[in-house]
């Protein structure tokens, strides 16, 4: 059996999964990114090989992504976080043909052909908004734990109109509003539409085309599912695995170094 | 003798002005504007009275700006930030016709005629990278507080080169000059440099004339005044040290002054 693991380092969390000749997912780890962006890749594909149970060298070869994939040392090669989730989504759901993903420091929608080629993308670059950053800011400013930031989003009953734009600004506009008296969790619903209103409008850029593939840090989070889905009026696909699909993805594409250049490899590192 | 007061409540900080009959700043006042507006409102008053030793009776008009002007219920009227900017600049210095006012949350440009009308205006108020906030988010990322980026900019040596496109991005730039060795002091210098470049970029745009003033509670960092004239390559005018955050809460009044003796003249001539 040949072995192949794709690192997706995030600014924000480091995933890595490693996947056999038949695509299936082996093992994966996920860590906190933090300061030193070449130890969390280390330490990540590390973790993976830990829970694999396999030996470095059954791993043929390892394709880095993510804003620090240059930083992926014992990589191979390295592919765009674009093409890696686009490749991810459309291996998971094969009928997705546009992909959302959110994650700590970026937004991106990705419009992809069925053999999940990018066809168009469009990415917020240079501005926190509309980022999982947004609803950190607003978990900070409220005191509430990211994980529940979603289902207590979802107990809301009058959203509010959360008007900034800025990520800074949002903060200080989320504690006028408790300082206004407001409930929690309609002002989390409200910084939940707000960013939903701004990943659509990301959306509309590339085309929406149904299936609609939610991934990245952010797919987790239930009430933003819930207000695209709204928004969007169609269920949009989440996997278990939403936050490692840049990973699976880039795996995906060290695969294919690997069946599509066995012997050759292996020649190379007998002659090596 | 009568007295007339300006309030301007401010994203972060609210501020009193009372002048009295010969222009002359009688008292003031400065809180942090919190959340409940009309409560920070009423402190500030109240603190600009006690300095000036004065009752609310011996007021007899007030105007409000800032962006909690309408949460200020004892005013008479209420003026945009922009007028009052305007009229605060021309209180120091009557020449002035290009007004660059950075505060907590918003950045305004704005080009004056010679009755201190606004002729043309730009404005920042949805991105904290063109704000006062930038500079504080950068030094928190360090573990500075706001207090202390003047003293910590003056010592540095050679700015670093700051994006500035985002407060928020601006954490991971910080953390990686950080980390290559950079000193901090530099890094906040570079943030200056990086809000100063929008700013002039600001100015531009409404069409810079001189005399130029500056205003607004940035300028407690005395490096900003320096690398804002070496940017636009013009002298520019600073309020008194202990004023600039009160450039537009003396404009306000300056207005209410103006209204009271207005309504006076049209008493008597009544």
């Amino acid at each position: 059996m040949a072995y192949a693991a794709g690192v997706d380092v995030g600014s924000t969390q480091t995933k890595a999964v490693i996947m056999d000749e038949h695509r299936r997912i082996v093992a994966r780890a996920l860590i906190e990114t933090g300061a030193n962006v070449v130890a969390a890749a280390e330490n990540a594909y590390v973790e993976a090989l830990r829970n694999s149970g396999l030996e470095e060298q059954q791993v043929e070869y390892i394709v880095g992504t993510g804003y620090g994939r240059y930083r992926v040392t014992f990589g191979n090669t390295q592919v765009t976080e674009i093409s890696c989730h686009g490749r991810g989504a459309v291996h998971v759901f094969p009928d997705t043909r546009t992909v959302l993903d959110m994650g700590g420091q970026d937004t991106k929608a990705i419009r992809v052909s069925p053999a999940g080629e990018i066809h168009d993308f469009c990415m917020n670059d240079k501005c926190a908004a509309g980022t999982g950053r947004f609803l950190g800011a607003a978990a900070a400013a409220l005191e509430i734990p990211l994980e529940r930031l979603g289902s207590t989003a979802l107990e809301a009953e009058h959203p509010v109109r959360i008007s900034t734009t800025c990520t800074v600004f949002a903060e200080s506009e989320v504690l006028s509003w408790l300082g206004k008296g407001k409930a929690i969790q309609d002002i989390l619903l409200g910084v939940h539409q707000s960013i939903g209103s701004r990943s659509i409008g990301l959306l509309r850029r590339v085309g929406i085309e149904e299936q609609l593939t939610f991934t990245g840090g952010v797919a987790k989070n239930t009430g933003m599912v819930h207000v695209l889905n709204e928004s969007l009026g169609l269920q949009v696909n989440v996997s278990e695995d939403s936050h490692y699909m840049g990973a699976i993805g880039a795996a995906l594409f060290a695969l294919d170094y690997v069946l599509g250049s066995r012997v050759p490899l292996r020649a190379r590192e007998a002659a090596a | 003798m009568s007295y007339a007061a300006g309030l301007d409540v401010g994203s972060t900080y609210t501020k009193a002005v009372i002048l009295d009959e010969r222009d002359q700043i009688a008292g003031r006042g400065m809180v942090n504007t919190g959340f409940k507006l009309d409560q920070a409102a009423q402190r500030a008053f109240d603190q600009a009275l006690e300095t000036a030793g004065l009752t609310a009776g011996q007021v007899s008009y007030v105007v409000s700006t800032g962006y909690g002007r309408y949460q200020v219920p004892f005013r008479d009227i209420n003026v945009t930030d922009l007028t009052a900017a305007a009229r605060g600049s021309r209180y120091f210095f009557p020449e002035t016709r290009t007004v660059l006012d950075i505060g907590g949350q918003t950045m305004k440009a704005m080009r004056l005629d010679e009755r201190a009308r606004v002729q043309s205006f730009r404005l920042n108020d949805k991105c904290a990278a063109g704000t006062g906030a930038f500079l504080e988010k950068t030094a928190r990322y360090m573990g500075y507080s706001t207090a202390e980026i003047g003293p910590l900019v003056q010592t540095s040596k050679e700015a670093v080169t700051i994006s500035g496109v985002c407060a928020v991005f601006a954490e991971s730039e910080v953390i990686n000059h950080l980390s290559h060795g950079s000193a901090p002091a530099d890094i906040m210098h570079g943030a200056m440099v990086s809000l100063v470049d929008r700013s002039v970029q600001l100015m531009k745009r409404v069409r810079v004339e001189p005399e130029v003033t500056l205003a607004g509670g940035i300028l407690r960092f005395k490096t900003m005044a320096q690398v804002i004239r070496e940017k636009l390559g013009l002298p520019v005018n600073l309020p008194p040290e202990d004023l600039v955050q009160f450039v537009g809460a003396i404009g306000a009044a300056a207005l209410a002054r103006w209204r009271w003796r207005a309504r006076q003249e049209k008493a008597l001539a009544g």
